[in-house]
């Protein structure tokens, strides 16, 4: 679900070698940086990503260098950022299009540049791609679909509005070709008969049942290939001398890994005590429909308890539910209300429960060696 | 070029010499014999009259040259009641930028033209009159006199008059003077003396006195070893080097960059530029020159020569800027000054005039062998009286060139970019060893000239110049010099010499292979279109502004509103292009035309720096530009040409104060300034909105607005930009102009999509063949650009997406509200797996989908970090949502 955005190529080579090479190649393989890379020899393009270039300065300077401009010495590039700017319009405008060799810009997580100031970048990219100097394409990479929306009046109407949408509309059949195509070792694999029995057990592996039950639901949940790609990399990570082919239950044991609920996993590794103020806090939610509470309550809570089933948990000290308040606390399982800024003493700081009740009630069910007594007070409608 | 260090803060005060000499009536004009200029704190005054060659203040440091005509007193008593009326000298960087290339030739530096643009302002304030200087008129193709270190002698051969370059008349040159020019040497003795002074603002002046001594004492102790002391000086003596740091300046521009200058170059150079006998050693001359003095009173010899070195002996001073100083303050001994000084080094190099006392007085310092000094002044003796005034000059030439060797070497030496000739090395190695052989190979060559020369005489002087080249000095000048004067890409300063060019491409490009091709490169934005179309009215508009202003020699301003794409800019590049044509045609003045853009630019204020280098080519930071364009907005130049000045995306220029606004729209109210500024922006009611009052005001109501095309119009510039190409059927074409006036009328889309349109059907006549775009083309064109993505998307989205997007719309309607928390949504989404018959996913899988909608903003999401409590809103109508996942 992504989309590549590529504004008008100046020259007619550049259309016909640069965008529309890129939209087959990721139609193939959904791989949209992947898919504009490759097509030029550097030098001729300069990239830059929204994550690393945070704004037009330094987007700029990072352009300069890749173009390897005369202000470039060594690595570095000198003058401020207006003389940059200046000198890259500069030599952009220099050239025309018959004589200057065409300059491929790449802005990754194009988004990113569109909340530089001003756009200053965006819009002198844009308006050079639209007047008659230096050929150059300018491709944007963006996941998001709504980018247009982004940019300012002026230049959105600069923008040649020609965009690609690398959306995956495969089927569940392509999915598993996909699967089996990532998986297979090229012919030319150095260790023929090896590369032979891989390939085969691959084969076996897609008919199989179990694996494609466990596809299948991996193709529901997400069509991205990166997360395909996390699966198979588990899988292969098993791969040993003494195990040298994927069998289907490791592929069942990984995605049991990958699909488990984090949360629910670091509710097996709770103490008891811990578990009975979730539980109380539980009982507050229900109580108070969602509301924010503090220790003070979710102790009271746990008194209650208590004090009805004394036998079956034993009576800690105020300061021992303290420190167990606060070890939820750091796992995160409970989230203050307030920034670490408003200073309100410990015992009343109000607090959110960041569980489900379904969550709590499958780790009660799995908690090795729960007493009864805790798992019916979890049960029961009212504390 | 020259600059004349006319903004030296000494205040000049003028008067008149004598009474009027001839009374206007009727103007009530009183014409003067001639102009008396005295400097403040200097006693010495300089005479101008009619005649004269004279410097004016002009802008940015430079000065005009003139000659002066007539002098008269307007009779109102006031300041500037004392006018001059001249004929204009135009230097080579005065003309049009797009004229220059007339000349047909390289400038040399010092060349001037007449300016003979009849209707051109010749009237001055006398108060702006700075000092004389000499004009030579050469013949045409006699070659330039070489000097180089002569910068206070300028040469005209040709005449401008505005459209090409052509021999002066002669006559009228000598017409409208009241004196005959003079043409060469002669012409130097007609100066008076004084002027000179004035001339390089070179102040007689205790200041200059103590600052040398200063330096002496520094550099007996401290030898110049840090930079800062150097810096410290080139300022502080204006008075003493100028013209030193000028000629390093002279000679070094003419010498291409990389290209080495070998010592007897120089000096051939300098030589031929004296006119003296060109085969002469430098060392020759300077002999003459020293002793041109003892042949007037031989009595004086060796006190004579003994004054000029002991200073240096003493103080060890670096003998070039002892050389240089002594040049320039040399011609201003008078006698009476002479009495007054205590420090007569300078009396060395002189005119025999009248230097009797002063040399007296030195002598008591002298503590040097006059032994060898009387030798050498003895033997050399003889012939060169006459030559006195230009004799200054030599030895002025042959410290230029001292000090340009060194710089040659030094800068040599500090980038490895130049090769060194072997024996040059030899000659300029700045150790003491070295420097006794470069002057034995001096002094062989006086021998081997004249043949009567011993080395002996040599001695004192290179004993004297082994101090000042000790290697402690090295490291002192090369700083200061290398980065300004060399372009060696090594240093960090060098990036600025650095051209902006993008490597020329390794293959031709493509010629259009067929229609759609030819049709495609015709519709691109960027393609010049021979004509405007649609746009004739507000063309025409802006011409007539424009022209009115160029006309006029005003200045005003316009303020061109529009949407995007509206042809705004091309329209104002259109109007400077037929504007350029007509004046090429001299139907109007010639103007300059600068442009800068709001969004090109890091910050406002980095305006007034394009501005600046666009206009002048300097350099400088904002406030220093801001600085120096509103001088030069407000300084009266009436040669100066119209600026027309077009301020793309005005409203980016906006400061809290709004200064950068303010000052674009005062320049154009000044009455000197003559700049026509057209200024572009978006919104109509933009000085309404952003602008305080008195920019506003500036502004001024000539506004025009670009109204956004209508489909008729759009159709037009389709047609027209494809100029009888039939590429596109009719029916499309109107399909697309009526699509896009609907939407936004901008001409660039309009574009865009034929293009688009273009490559669609060309791709499909690959299968089909059919050659013209047809409507079915431009459908698809235009679902493709306008269509929204969204929809799609959802249908591409995997299952479970789906069903999180269905639990949100349920859970809107459970809640009866548009917002939802992450937990809320989940519980539904898992009713919904449920009723789905899918395995239910766990709550960190639910989070992930939720994430990735809302990464492609299908959903409009909170930071993650709040998890459940996460809000969950629709980015896409609800009816949408289920359209699509209907379909699907």
């Amino acid at each position: 679900m992504e989309l590549l955005i590529a504004p008008a190529p100046q020259s007619a080579a550049w259309s016909r070698r640069g965008v529309p090479a890129c939209k087959a190649r990721g139609q193939e393989a959904r791989g949209k940086t992947s898919g504009s890379r490759r097509r030029l020899p550097r030098g001729w393009r300069s990239e830059v990503k929204g994550l690393l270039q945070t704004d037009d300065r330094i987007a700029l300077k990072e352009i300069t260098r890749q173009l390897h401009l005369e202000n470039v010495v060594g690595d570095k590039v000198f003058g401020s950022f207006a003389e940059n700017l200046a000198f890259l319009l500069e030599a952009l405008k220099k050239g025309d299009r018959s004589s200057s060799r065409p300059v491929l810009f790449i802005l990754d997580e194009f988004d990113l540049f569109a909340h530089h100031k001003n756009q200053t970048l965006l819009y002198n990219l844009f308006d050079v791609s639209q007047s008659a100097q230096t050929p150059v394409a300018v491709i944007g990479l963006t996941c998001r679909l709504d980018v247009l929306e982004l940019l300012e009046k002026r230049v959105k109407s600069r923008f040649s509005h020609r965009q690609i949408h690398l959306l995956s509309s495969f089927r569940f059949k392509q999915y598993l070709e996909i699967f089996k195509m990532q998986l297979s070792l090229p012919e030319d694999f150095t260790d023929r008969r090896f590369a032979e029995e891989w390939n085969q057990n691959i084969k076996s592996l897609c008919e199989d049942r179990s694996v494609e039950d466990v596809l299948q639901k991996h193709f529901c949940s997400s069509k991205d290939f990166r997360s395909l790609h996390m699966l198979l990399m588990l899988a292969l990570s098993r791969v040993t001398v003494s195990h040298p082919a994927i069998k289907p239950t490791d592929l069942l044991e990984v995605s049991r890994l990958c699909t488990m609920d984090s949360k629910a996993n670091i509710l097996h590794g709770l103490s008891v005590l811990e578990l009975c103020l979730i539980i109380a806090m539980k009982h507050l939610n229900d109580i108070y429909d969602g509301e924010p509470f503090n220790f003070q309550m979710v102790h009271n809570e746990f008194q209650k308890f208590i004090q009805r089933k004394s036998h079956s948990v034993h009576n800690f000290e105020k300061p021992v539910v303290i420190k167990a308040f606060e070890h939820l606390h750091q796992l995160e399982l409970i989230k203050p209300m307030e920034g670490p800024s408003v200073r309100t003493q410990k015992e009343y700081q109000l607090v959110k429960l960041l569980l489900d009740n379904s969550q709590i009630m499958d780790a009660l069910q799995k908690y090795p060696q729960c007493p009864t007594d805790v798992k019916q007070w979890a049960a029961s409608a009212f504390g | 070029m020259s600059r004349y260090f006319t903004r030296l803060k000494k205040r000049r005060v003028y008067s008149w010499i004598g009474g009027p000499s001839f009374i206007d009536r009727k103007l009530k004009h009183m014409f003067y014999e001639g102009l008396c200029i005295k400097t403040d704190g200097n006693t010495n005054t300089g005479c101008i009259r009619p005649g004269h060659y004279i410097l004016i203040e002009g802008d940015e440091d430079r000065s005009y040259v003139a000659k002066l005509l007539k002098l008269y007193d307007d009779g109102t008593g006031t300041r500037s009641s004392k006018h001059a009326e001249v004929q204009w000298f135009v230097r080579f960087h005065e003309v049009p930028q797009n004229k220059r290339k007339r000349l047909g030739r390289d400038p040399h530096p010092n060349e001037v033209f007449l300016y003979e643009i009849p209707n051109c302002d010749s009237d001055i304030d006398a108060e702006t009159i700075i000092t004389t200087v000499q004009v030579q008129h050469l013949e045409e193709n006699s070659p330039f006199p070489a000097a180089q270190s002569q910068e206070n002698s300028l040469y005209v051969k040709l005449s401008w008059d505005g459209k090409s370059f052509s021999p002066v008349n002669l006559d009228l040159l000598l017409q409208s003077g009241g004196k005959p020019v003079l043409p060469a040497s002669s012409h130097t003795d007609s100066l008076p003396k004084p002027d000179l002074d004035v001339s390089r603002g070179l102040a007689v002046d205790s200041p200059s006195r103590p600052t040398r001594s200063a330096r002496q004492q520094h550099s007996s102790t401290s030898k110049y070893s840090q930079s800062k002391e150097l810096s410290d000086r080139q300022p502080s003596n204006v008075i003493s080097t100028p013209t030193a740091r000028k000629k390093l300046q002279l000679s070094n521009s003419v010498k291409p960059p990389g290209s080495k200058l070998t010592r007897d170059d120089v000096l051939a150079e300098l030589l031929d530029e004296d006119r003296a006998v060109s085969s002469l050693e430098a060392e020759v001359t300077r002999r003459r020159a020293l002793a041109s003095k003892p042949s007037s009173s031989p009595s004086k010899k060796p006190r004579d020569l003994c004054i000029s070195l002991s200073p240096i002996r003493g103080g060890q001073i670096t003998q070039d800027h002892q050389l240089a100083n002594g040049t320039q303050i040399g011609p201003r001994l008078q006698p009476e000054e002479l009495v007054k000084r205590t420090l007569k080094r300078e009396s060395r190099a002189e005119s025999t005039e009248g230097e009797t006392p002063s040399k007296r007085k030195d002598s008591i310092k002298i503590d040097a062998p006059l032994d060898i000094l009387i030798e050498d002044g003895g033997e050399v003796g003889g012939p060169v009286v006459a030559v006195t005034p230009r004799s200054r000059r030599k030895s002025a030439q042959v410290s230029s060139a001292r000090i340009q060797q060194q710089l040659n070497y030094l800068n040599r030496k500090q980038s490895t970019d130049f090769d060194v000739d072997d024996d040059e090395e030899d000659v300029f190695l700045p150790t003491k060893k070295d420097l006794k052989s470069s002057s034995e190979e001096e002094s062989e060559s006086v021998t081997g000239r004249r043949g009567s020369r011993s080395a002996v005489p040599r001695t004192p002087r290179s004993s004297r110049k082994a101090p000042s080249r000790t290697p402690a000095k090295t490291p002192n000048k090369t700083p200061r010099r290398t980065p300004s004067k060399t372009p060696v890409p090594r240093t960090p300063r060098t990036p600025r010499h650095a051209t902006p060019s993008i490597p020329s491409r390794t293959q031709p490009t493509r010629k259009p292979g067929n229609v759609l091709e030819e049709a495609r490169a015709r519709l691109h934005v960027s393609s010049v279109p021979e004509s405007l179309p649609c746009r004739e009215q507000e063309f025409q508009d802006i011409f007539n502004f424009v022209e009115s202003k160029v006309m006029d020699g005003t200045g005003g301003c316009m303020y061109i509103s529009g949407v995007p794409g509206t042809g705004k800019t091309a329209t104002v590049h259109e109007v400077i292009r037929c504007l350029h044509h007509a004046a090429e045609q001299d139907e109007l003045p010639s103007f300059c035309f600068i442009e800068i853009n709001g969004m090109k630019m890091t910050a406002p204020h980095q305006a007034y720096v394009q501005i600046l280098q666009m206009l002048t080519g300097q350099k400088a930071t904002a406030e220093h530009a801001a600085a120096l364009l509103e001088k030069r907005f407000s300084t009266p130049a009436p040669k100066r040409e119209t600026t027309v000045l077009l301020v793309d995306e005005l409203d980016l220029l906006w400061t809290r104060k709004q200064n950068v606004m303010y000052n674009l729209f005062d320049w154009p109210t000044r009455r000197q300034a003559k700049l026509v500024v057209l200024a572009i922006a978006n919104t109509m009611d933009l000085p309404e909105r952003i602008m305080i009052n008195r920019v506003a005001s500036r502004l001024g109501l000539t506004r025009m607005s670009f109204q956004p095309y209508s489909y008729k119009q759009l159709q037009q510039i389709i047609t027209s930009r494809l100029n009888r190409v039939r590429a596109f059927e009719d029916d499309a074409l109107q399909l697309v102009s009526r699509k896009v006036a609907a939407l936004s009328g901008d001409a660039r889309r309009c574009l865009d999509i034929c293009r688009r349109a273009t490559e669609i059907c060309e791709f499909s006549s690959q299968r089909s063949g059919s050659g013209l775009v047809a409507m079915s083309h431009v459908m698809e064109a235009l679902d493709e650009m306008f269509s929204s993505p969204y929809i799609t998307a959802i249908r591409c989205a995997s299952v479970q997406e789906q069903i999180f997007l269905k639990a949100v719309i349920a859970e809107f309607r459970r809640l009866g509200l548009e917002e939802a928390t992450f937990q809320q949504v989940f519980r539904q989404h898992l009713a919904l797996c449920r009723v789905e018959g899918l395995s239910p996913v766990c709550m960190s899988e639910g989070l992930t989908t939720c994430l990735r909608l809302g990464a492609c903003r299908l959903l409009l999401l909170e930071s993650s970090h709040r998890d459940l409590h996460l809000r969950v809103r629709l980015n896409v109508s609800q009816d949408d949502v289920l359209y699509a996942l209907k379909e699907g």
